[in-house]
């Protein structure tokens, strides 16, 4: 009896917490624009929101219920697609339709071809869902390329989102009109994908992740599960696509595409799949990065691929695994102990990457495939990588670093440990 | 005449070639316990896995409650009220213990893969996960992820899976494999409370385990029942003696 009334407590507790969240993350998506009120800064969050969508979306399959796809974009670019077609046709028929609904669209095409494709991608989990996913994936993409006048092919299809009907005067024509309308659908998302895992539903998704069999002994068809899962997941991604195509009035094939699907994949794994707030991390960090690493470097997929092996190999928990594992250390307060060792191997990663970085550039300028000569800048400093000055700075950066690094390593995991287990003895206490 | 709990009749199973089930018999009567022994590679396991649907048999007929289930799904025969545990500890790891308690209770009682409601506001399913979690005493353990408990904590949740979503007829795979003494009979006594007016089926090696909860037990060798009637006419039936109980039995005695 009292542990069902402490229960309710906490549920009452833990309610009004979550609540607050989405408070303060509507607020966020209010603010936001104020603060970075770039043309640059606009773009790039409406991305951020899209993504964090698209992300959520194929972490109720990955992180969710074990559901490892290499083709969650199909759902995606087929919801933008649908989205930019309704688009285009309710213009020319002039239908009283407001732009604000059509993501709507995109969820009902993702659900759509979510329950088509799903009936026979899910009736196998674990490694037969992957490689049927990663056909899919592959079908689609060649489809768009050979199904011209609905893909468009490689130009893709063009629609203009100020057309249709206007509502309160929105026309959608400035960018800040389209990021509110994008912020709003994020935020809609985000508390239904959530809302999803504290159902029943969502539970039974856990448990066939973590032991399918099992599941089945406890009265569940866990190929229904994983459908339902799926069938969901297409129907957020579509939504994401239907912003896409709403944000960028055009689709093209390559929406479809191998290369989106291995960017979400990217972008849930580096934010983490142990936790709701991974994906959005992810979302979020990897946005920001293509933004600023493409401006800054033609490779930058390169330390994209470099930024996954190293959270693959060395925090498979992403970055919220890592932010929730220093959790007991900054409820003891004792977070300030780690900075030390954690400012020396950063700072010493840093040089590392600094000279490794500035190799691979220059292996790049030297590379037959670039163009434009020996000569770039490297943090806005005029360099000639033809030269033996800048490629003996790489190693002396790269090797000293590394091998320092390496020293490192041993301290910030004997000051981990040790502030650890003093914040445990403190709960104790 | 009485429908019985589970009645299995003629059950074949081969391997490719091998037979190990050959032509199993039985049947076991609502409320009654039964245990099933028999020396290693006699097909226990795999009758229970025959039975509980995660291998199809090669011929015969298993009813619960004379409906046939043969070749039935697992969550099929689960739904029609047949739960059971695994020798080798099957849980769900990184889920907390309450959890997998209440997960395995949200089919039984309606809830199924609800999209709409919240489950943590389900109070009859927290209740009844509660009333479990009390009854294989693991309500202190309710946070922690399931993984991380002790073999005998981890064999007790298993029982406590399996019993949690109301199925009637229950099968338990030697629920006290690799227990201490102590941990053994506390094992027995939870068996012994949480199976209270359902059918017990059990697999289980540990003899004083066996003649302590079982109403009748069935003796299968070589993938036939050699015997199947009381503690005390087993015990005293020269061919079980012979095949299988002989020097175990008269040991302690």
């Amino acid at each position: 009896m009292s542990a069902v009334a402490q229960t309710g407590v906490r549920r009452t507790g833990r309610g009004g917490a979550l609540a607050g969240v989405w408070v303060v993350a509507a607020a966020l998506f209010a603010v936001l624009p104020y603060v970075f009120s770039s043309g640059t800064g606009l773009t790039t969050m409406s991305l951020m929101a899209i993504m964090i969508i698209f992300a959520l979306s194929y972490n109720m399959l990955l992180g969710q219920t074990g559901m490892l796809s290499f083709g969650h974009a199909v759902y995606y670019g087929l919801g933008g697609f649908l989205v930019v077609h309704a688009m285009n046709g309710i213009t020319a028929a002039h239908l009283p339709v407001p732009l604000a609904v059509l993501p709507l669209v995109g969820g009902v095409a993702g659900l759509v071809f979510g329950v088509i494709f799903g009936s026979v991608s899910t009736r196998r989990g674990g490694t037969a869902f992957a490689m049927i996913s990663l056909g899919l994936g592959e079908l689609v993409g060649a489809s768009a390329l050979i199904l011209r006048d609905f893909f468009g092919g490689e130009d893709g299809i063009t629609t203009n989102r100020t057309k249709l009907l206007h509502v309160a005067g929105f026309n959608f024509g400035p960018q800040l009109q389209v990021y509110y309308l994008i912020a709003f659908w994020c935020l809609v998302c985000m508390m239904a994908m959530y809302a999803l895992t504290r159902t029943p539903f969502g539970r039974i998704c856990n448990a066939v992740r973590d032991n399918p069999e099992r599941a089945a002994f406890i009265g569940y068809n866990t190929q229904s599960v994983r459908f339902i899962a799926f069938c969901l997941a297409g129907l957020f991604a579509g939504i994401a696509g239907g912003l896409t195509a709403i944000n960028f009035e055009i689709m093209n094939a390559a929406n479809v595409g191998a290369a989106p699907s291995g960017i979400v994949l990217l972008m849930t794994y580096i934010g983490g799949v142990g936790n709701f707030a991974g994906p959005v991390i992810g979302a979020v960090l990897i946005t920001f990065l293509q933004v600023m690493l493409s401006d800054a470097t033609e490779i930058w997929q390169l330390y994209l691929g470099i930024l996954f092996i190293v959270m693959v190999s060395f925090a498979p928990g992403g970055i919220a695994g890592l932010i929730a594992m220093h959790a007991p250390v900054w409820r003891a307060r004792l977070l300030h102990r780690l900075v030390p060792a954690y400012a020396l191997a950063l700072a010493l990663g840093l040089v590392t990457f600094a000279g490794a970085a500035l190799a691979l550039e220059m292996a790049y300028r030297l590379s037959a495939g670039s163009e434009g000569g020996t000569a770039f800048r490297f943090l806005h400093v005029p360099l000639d990588a033809a030269s033996a000055a800048p490629w003996s700075l790489a190693v002396l950066l790269a090797v000293p670093g590394f091998v320092a690094f390496r020293r490192v390593l041993p301290i910030v995991g004997n000051a981990w440990a040790a502030t650890l287990a003093e914040a445990r003895r403190g709960r104790g206490r | 005449m009485t429908v019985q709990a589970l009645e299995i009749e003629a059950l074949h199973k081969n391997f490719g070639r091998v037979p190990i089930i050959r032509g199993v018999d039985l049947a076991i009567a609502a409320g009654e316990r039964h245990a099933v022994i028999g020396p290693n590679g006699a097909g226990k396991s795999t009758l229970f896995h025959l039975i509980s649907g995660r291998f199809a048999p090669s011929s015969g007929h298993i009813r619960l409650h004379g409906a046939d289930i043969t070749g039935h799904a697992p969550y099929e025969i689960n739904r029609r009220g047949l739960a059971r545990s695994f020798q080798v500890t099957n849980i769900f790891p990184r889920l907390s213990v309450f959890e997998n308690v209440r997960c395995a209770a949200m089919w039984a009682m309606g809830y199924r893969t609800s999209l709409w409601r919240a489950v943590d506001g389900l109070a009859d399913l927290t209740a009844r996960t509660e009333e479990v979690l009390e009854q294989i005493n693991l309500i202190d353990r309710r946070d922690l992820p399931a993984g991380v408990l002790s073999y005998a904590e981890q064999r007790a949740l298993e029982i406590g899976i399996t019993i949690v979503g109301g199925g009637d007829v229950v099968l338990l795979d030697e629920p006290t494999a690799g227990m201490s003494r102590s941990e053994t009979e506390h094992a027995v006594a939870l068996i012994r409370k949480v199976t209270e007016g359902r059918t017990l089926v059990m697999v289980e090696h540990d003899m004083g385990v066996v003649f302590d909860l079982a109403d009748r037990i069935s003796v299968l060798v070589y993938g036939q029942i050699i015997a199947s009637d009381t503690p005390e006419r087993v015990r005293a039936n020269p061919a079980v003696q012979e095949a299988y109980l002989g020097t175990a039995v008269a040991a302690p005695s």
